[in-house]
């Protein structure tokens, strides 16, 4: 309890809490706590919202762990693995800042230093992932066909593997379509729908390998798979064909709803901006911490503050690891 | 100001059990065994629940160890844990019911015979 008493000395200073402590918390903490309740309700709302849509569509919503499934530098279907790695590294950093508290408490400022640090660079370790991730999910991994009204048609082979479009779509005579950019044409035209085949080389290319089905959104609830669709009845699906989709972005998601990819998106992109700017937050203590700040004020309460937010930014992930990857 | 003893080894200690609790979520979450992931209790498969209680676990040991609110007065405690867990907790349960109600209204719309 004392730690809470003891830490300023504001007597008379308005500004800083005064001398006054409701609730046996400085002002600073108090204030701080109060901020991560109402940025908690925030993320609530967005998980809530998440939540809202999927049960909407629990009919229909991607599985994560088809979403999901790259790790850097190897191929294959590896889902969870990566993320978990993510969610590591970010316990890991709240477990050092911590410990800066820690330290900070008996005064050892070369440990508040080091611990600092580390939770620094585990902060842009997780920051670093998180982009590989969207820059995965925004390549997308097989592409697949968007119907007229909005459902994904993706492509399977006999086992139930999924197979990517380029495996099974043959190049037109002339190759495949390049994408125009300002350098390679017309100056003034940009390529906006760029996609590599239409659908009409889709449809040819899955008539030309009979050991292809394709696999609907459609999620049977006992089995938990997607319904798949024998050959020979595809054509009624394919007939209603409108794009080619590869990727995920904002209107579309070769992976199922695209509420799914705008929720993820948003959700994490939100967890994001709030690593990078504990990153920040944390680089400032960090060099306060060197300069001896804390050392003339006589105690190091503002370590404990940012480490209250950063631990904040890892609780969130907690929850957001749960929801987008897990259930 | 005194010198606050150190807690290293508690701080690790729950650095292990935060670990362990995200270890057997992955674990679980690769291998999805058939009897909890395809049963269903109270809305959701018996896996979920599981993730979720672990989560909450994880939440608990984050706020009450990492973020020091087992120190803190009870009643500057409950004044942050009190209100937000309610507003949740109320949010959560409004939205998903009505996610239920618009599925059950909308799903017969959709075609699937093509």
């Amino acid at each position: 309890m004392e730690a809470n008493y003891a830490a300023t000395n504001n007597e008379g200073k308005t500004w800083d809490g005064g001398s006054a402590k409701p609730l046996g918390a400085s002002y600073g903490k108090m204030m701080m706590w109060f901020f991560i309740m109402s940025d908690a309700l925030t993320f609530s709302g967005f998980l809530a919202a998440y939540g809202l849509m999927r049960f909407k569509f629990i009919d229909t919503w991607p599985i994560a762990d088809e979403v999901f499934t790259h790790i850097p530098f190897i191929h294959g279907d590896y889902p969870m693995y990566y993320v978990a790695f993510m969610s590591f590294v970010l316990i890991f950093s709240s477990v050092t800042m911590v410990l800066a508290v820690d330290a900070g408490k008996q005064m050892k400022k070369a440990t508040v230093a080091f611990y600092m640090f580390l939770t620094i660079l585990g902060g842009i370790i997780f920051v670093g992932s998180q982009a590989w991730e969207w820059n995965t999910f925004i390549k997308g991994s097989y592409g697949a066909v968007k119907l007229n009204d909005g459902k994904i048609i993706q492509f399977v082979d006999s086992n139930g593997h999924k197979v990517a479009l380029e495996d099974f779509v043959a190049a037109t005579p002339y190759g495949v379509r390049e994408e125009h950019t300002r350098d390679k044409g017309l100056w003034f035209v940009e390529d906006n729908n760029y996609k590599e085949y239409t659908v009409e080389q889709v449809i040819a290319g899955f008539k030309a390998h009979p050991e292809l089905s394709i696999v609907t959104e459609k999620l049977n609830h006992e089995t938990r798979e997607k319904q798949i669709v024998p050959h020979a009845e595809a054509f009624g699906f394919l007939n209603e064909a409108k794009t080619v989709v590869k990727g995920a972005n904002l209107k579309e998601n070769e992976y199922g709803n695209t509420l799914f990819g705008d929720f993820f998106f948003f959700i994490t992109g939100f967890h994001g901006f709030h690593v990078i700017s504990g990153i920040v937050l944390n680089i400032i203590i960090f060099f306060n911490v060197l300069l001896g700040t804390y050392e003339r004020r006589g105690h190091y309460e503002m370590v404990e503050k940012v480490g209250l937010y950063w631990h904040f930014v890892d609780l969130v992930w907690v929850f957001v690891f749960t929801f987008f990857y897990l259930v | 100001m005194a010198h606050a003893e150190s807690h290293k080894a508690f701080i690790w200690k729950v650095f292990g059990i935060l670990s362990l609790i995200t270890a057997v979520e992955v674990i679980l979450g690769i291998v999805k065994p058939d009897a909890l992931y395809l049963g269903q209790i109270l809305g959701t498969s018996p896996l979920n629940w599981i993730f979720i209680i672990l989560t909450l676990m994880k939440a608990y040991a984050i706020t009450w160890y990492f973020m020091h609110m087992a120190d803190e007065k009870a009643s500057f405690r409950r004044a942050v844990v009190w209100p937000t867990v309610f507003l949740i907790i109320y949010l959560v349960t409004l939205l998903l019911i009505e996610g239920s109600y618009l599925h059950d209204v909308l799903s017969p719309l959709v075609k699937w015979d093509y």
